[in-house]
């Protein structure tokens, strides 16, 4: 790996998008000469997940590629449409009134747009304290003066956390890109590479974990195959793949190791409150399938995500107690 | 293309980004065919999303209906209602010697399909309200025109009475199979029938 320190920055970058869509293609090279032979029940079923998969992630690839092309700017705008669509959709599958209709409004037409201002002025500390703080007291003065106090508590809780999963969340990441660390400049692209990667390993590796172990669930009524022991392998997997990756990131092996098992850990279990919300909402569709209301799912996807990248984030700027 | 080609496109692809505009077509295909679709009314959106659910080739040729008075009071919506959906305009006020359904019939008769939403009114939540008869009319007199179901679902949220800017969320349109008059059918049977075919559309929330 020594020649690759003698790369600059930008060929560095560019070798990884390589190595990325190799792999991509070699994958795909491979499920279609699989694809010849013929498949029946379970085993079709399974290749047709597969695919679903396949495609998902050839798009999560090609949209990394052109935000990174198009600078800091399209990268965050390419995040603020996804926390938008991220957004729309958990907004649609909880249950909202007719007094909620100028926070929800605040919530689409403000509150995200300003974040990812903040994002992409590089503010990180108004980007910061803006949602937690802020938006978290200005929601309930904007239900109450509607003047609807049914359920109020409940209904301004649901907009703060959808707006603080969808939006705070996903926010981290073009924030991870602008991120400008000492000694680091410039490759924001591979930390924010290095979260994605870690956190969809944790979810297969998690997800491979509970098909083999077959333990008994932690809480069966929300997700019948999460357990301690699969959430675990997914620690682990991400602990192991972050120490392999540690050349990408400016972290030693084991300190890589160490985040990289904090961002798969929180994002695992971000996928699996998606869940219980998703059960809470009667939505029995996962993953790709599309729904009776139009949901295509991507809060499903996303959801890893939005509680990986915050925790990852400020992990990384509390090591380098970076006042950025 | 149009100023009002133009401005079709962005008010569909408003529609979109918007409320997904998701066209389910459970009992009928999208097909180039003479069509009069009926509705639930919960919104001033509702044409907009069936509007923007359509393929764009029958785009053109589905048209909406809109009260003369209030669509034709300031230049902007005349022209958005005659040059960008094509609108067919009927007359609130009801003269003695005038059929109302009469520029209904004349757009049938010239090929063209229509959206209509048979309550008259917008229902609040829950269930529509019973049908008006002008369906049952237009069915007697166009055998051959294609009545299509259509529930729309969610759109009160989007929009509800008295606001003007929408809020995000997904809403669908969910196209069933045509319902015939049959032969001697009474009104008020007809009218049950296809208003249940519209409530049996509704996605149901387990």
């Amino acid at each position: 790996m020594s020649w690759l320190a003698t790369l600059s920055v930008d060929q560095q970058v560019g070798a990884l998008f390589v190595a990325l869509f190799g792999t991509l293609i070699l994958v795909t090279a491979s499920a279609l000469l699989i694809s010849v032979r013929e498949a029946q029940g379970a085993s079709a079923d399974r290749r047709a997940r597969f695919r679903r998969d396949l495609v998902s992630t050839w798009v999560g690839a090609i949209v990394f590629w052109l935000g990174w092309m198009s600078g800091p700017i399209g990268a965050t705008l390419v995040v603020a449409a996804f926390s938008f669509f991220a957004l729309r959709e958990f907004i649609t599958l909880v249950h909202t009134r007719r007094g909620d209709h100028r926070s929800l409004l605040l919530a689409f037409f403000v509150v995200l747009p300003l974040q990812f201002v903040f994002v992409g002025t590089r503010s990180f500390d108004l980007f910061s304290v803006f949602i937690p703080v802020y938006v978290f007291l200005a929601i309930p003065v904007i239900s109450a003066l509607s003047g609807d106090p049914g359920r109020f508590l409940e209904r301004n809780a649901v907009i703060q956390w959808g707006i603080t999963v969808c939006v705070f969340g996903l926010s981290h990441l073009p924030a991870l890109l602008l991120l400008q660390l000492p000694g680091y400049e410039g490759r924001g692209a591979f930390l924010l590479f290095f979260v994605v990667v870690i956190t969809a390993v944790a979810h297969i590796a998690q997800e491979a974990a509970s098909r083999w172990l077959r333990r008994r669930p932690l809480a069966r009524h929300i997700d019948r195959s999460f357990s301690t022991r699969s959430w675990g392998m997914g620690i682990a997997a991400s602990a192991l793949l972050g120490a392999a990756l540690f050349w990408i990131t400016p972290f030693d092996p084991l300190r890589a190791a160490a985040v990289a098992a904090l961002a798969g850990g929180s994002g695992t279990l971000g996928d699996l409150v998606m869940r219980a919300l998703k059960k809470d909402a009667g939505v029995r569709y996962w993953g790709n399938r599309p729904s009776v209301t139009g949901a295509v799912g991507l809060l499903d996807r996303v959801a890893p995500l939005c509680f990986a990248a915050p925790v990852f984030f400020h992990s990384v700027r509390w090591f380098f107690r970076a006042p950025v | 293309m149009s100023r009002a080609d133009l401005m079709g496109l962005l008010l569909a692809f408003v529609a979109r980004l918007i409320t997904g505009a998701q066209g389910h077509w459970l009992g009928s295909p999208p097909k180039a065919e003479q069509r009069i679709y009926f509705a639930n009314h919960q919104s001033h959106l509702d044409w907009v999303l069936i509007w923007a659910a359509l393929p764009r080739e029958l785009r053109a040729t589905t048209r909406p209906i809109a009260a003369r008075d209030y669509w034709t009071r300031t230049p902007f919506r005349h022209w958005l209602t005659r040059e960008v959906f094509n609108a067919v305009y009927v007359d609130r006020q009801r003269t003695d010697d005038q059929d109302p359904l009469e520029p209904l019939a004349e757009a049938l008769r010239h090929g063209d399909s229509l959206v209509i939403f048979p309550e008259g009114t917008r229902s609040s939540l829950g269930d529509p309200q019973p049908f008006k008869s002008g369906l049952y009319h237009l069915a007697q007199q166009f055998p051959e025109v294609a009545l299509i179901p259509v529930w729309i679902d969610n759109v009160q949220r989007v929009m509800p009475k008295g606001e003007v800017v929408p809020v995000p969320i997904l809403c669908s349109a969910t196209f069933g199979a045509p319902v015939a008059l049959e032969t001697g059918e009474d009104k008020r049977d007809f009218l049950r029938r296809a208003r249940d075919a519209v409530v049996a559309l509704r996605p149901s929330r387990s």
